[in-house]
């Protein structure tokens, strides 16, 4: 069974046997408009918890997007680099951004769950 | 520029009930973005109509016997050769040729002259014309006025619907249609458009017409943004600077070669001198290879890693389908297809130096 949460920097994390799919928000793709390139880490690379992993680039600004744990990217979504717009069409599906094994799951232990996200962005 | 002290416009109550979304530019709260979103409207300003409320921008009547000799002490111009009607773009400079603000500067009469300022810089040269028209017989005044842009192939079809006949009208001429109203040809994306000044209740009228047409969309500023970009249009505050002279910016086409030589403008002696010696650098337009944007601020390299130049603006051309920004770079690597690379984050992103505009122009010169 997976377990959703969500960030106030407007990021979803779905975790399922300590890997863990991370997005950002519908209400996010709306604020930063048509995305038109994104830019994915590779796999391998190992994270800590607030770095940068992913750049998603709009029309008129580029926007980190931050590791939400310390661990491992397994895969990172290739569609996009054809497609980066699935972003904004499907944020919170095949709109994703990277996969990671986590090294500690209960880093994530503090963050929102969606009523916490959606009181959250109002 | 925090969000506490933003000027609102006066048709705000017209972007919030069409879905805009806001955000701060100069000093304004400003519509960004609708919701068809800045490809769409990019998009459809290039095929059909789109409709900019640009009222922070700001319109100086500049009239009196000596309005001419005092617009011709501000900018490199010849104010008293304009023919009625007649637009024409120059800039306010500092006595070191540095661009203070670019302007549009029409001649409504023999002794009036309409002058459009950004929105930045409008407090800054109202107060800077008004201290210069103390030693001339010509009185400044701004004016009030609800200022939209009406942008695209469809533009003058739109306006005759609208019951506004245009076709007297070429590019870069403007008149007054009605009492306070402007109306000239002109605009900030490459197509043919207006740019009307207008009492808020006219404004307010007109727009309801407008927007009833399918033609028409609103546009916010991140399409308006993209389109002048892809035209290669500079940007005040960022592609030219008080830190940037004309020539170096490749703006001397507004320059009259009369003025060149014996103009008395402010900056004239300083331009001059950089026009004698030669610009070090040069304003181009830059083309990064594949689909990540470079922006503004990003330092540019030549192949062997020395500085060459810098990025002043930079996003993704929505009618190109590719990235778009611009630039200044050292003049013996200004020509198209020097290659270049900019630093993105750590990666070398490689640059060409492009033609500018991107994306033809298609003004409607008569």
């Amino acid at each position: 069974m997976a377990t959703t949460y969500f960030t106030e920097d407007h990021e979803w994390i779905r975790v399922e046997g300590g890997v863990a799919t991370v997005g950002i928000t519908d209400y996010a793709q709306e604020q930063l408009g048509d995305l038109v390139f994104v830019e994915l880490p590779e796999a391998g690379k190992a994270l800590k918890k607030g770095d940068v992993a992913v750049v998603v680039e709009s029309v008129k600004a580029a926007s980190d997007v931050y590791a939400p744990a310390d661990g491992e990217v397994v895969e990172a979504n290739g569609a996009l680099s054809g497609d980066p717009a699935l972003v904004n069409s499907a944020a919170t599906g095949d709109g994703w951004l990277w996969k990671m094994k986590l090294a500690d799951e209960s880093q994530l232990s503090g963050l929102l769950d969606e009523a916490g996200y959606k009181a959250h962005i109002g | 520029m925090t969000g506490e002290d933003l000027k609102s416009l006066p048709l705000e109550d017209l972007h919030k009930a069409a879905g805009a979304r806001f955000g701060g530019f100069a000093g304004w709260s400003m519509p960004l973005t609708y919701p068809p979103g800045v490809m769409k409207e990019h998009l459809h300003t290039r095929e059909h109509v789109g409709l900019f409320d640009i009222s922070h921008m700001k319109l100086f009547e500049v009239s009196g016997p000596d309005a001419a000799a005092l617009l011709d002490r501000a900018c490199p111009l010849q104010a008293a050769a304009l023919e009625l009607s007649q637009s024409k773009y120059t800039f306010l400079l500092t006595e070191q040729a540095g661009v203070v603000d670019d302007l549009i500067v029409t001649r409504l009469g023999p002794e009036r002259f309409m002058v459009v300022a950004n929105a930045g810089n409008a407090a800054a040269d109202e107060a800077h014309l008004k201290a210069l028209a103390r030693d001339f017989d010509a009185t400044v005044t701004p004016l009030d006025r609800v200022f939209l842009a009406i942008q695209g192939p469809e533009a003058a079809a739109v306006l005759l619907k609208a019951g506004i006949e245009t076709d007297a009208i070429t590019f870069m001429h403007g008149l007054e249609l009605r009492h306070d109203w402007f109306l000239s040809r002109s605009g900030y994306t490459g197509e043919d458009g207006f740019e009307i000044g207008l009492p808020e209740a006219d404004a307010r009228a007109l727009v309801k017409e407008l927007t009833a047409d399918p033609r028409v969309m609103w546009i916010g500023l991140a399409a308006r943004d993209s389109l002048r970009l892809e035209a290669g249009l500079c940007l005040h505050g960022q592609d030219i600077t008080p830190d940037t002279d004309p020539a170096s910016a490749g703006l001397m086409w507004a320059v009259p070669k009369e003025i060149r030589a014996h103009g008395a403008f402010i900056g004239a002696d300083a331009l001059r001198d950089i026009l004698a010696r030669g610009p070090t650098e040069k304003r181009v337009g830059l083309k990064p290879e594949g689909r990540q944007p470079v922006r503004a601020g990003t330092v540019l390299t030549d192949a062997d890693g020395k500085p060459a130049g810098r990025v002043t603006s930079g996003g993704f051309g929505p009618s190109t389908g590719f990235p778009v920004a611009m630039g200044y770079v050292a003049v013996p690597l200004a020509k198209p297809g020097s290659r270049l690379f900019a630093d993105v984050r750590g990666t070398k992103v490689p640059v060409d130096v492009h033609p500018l505009p991107f994306t033809a122009h298609r003004y409607r010169k008569g």
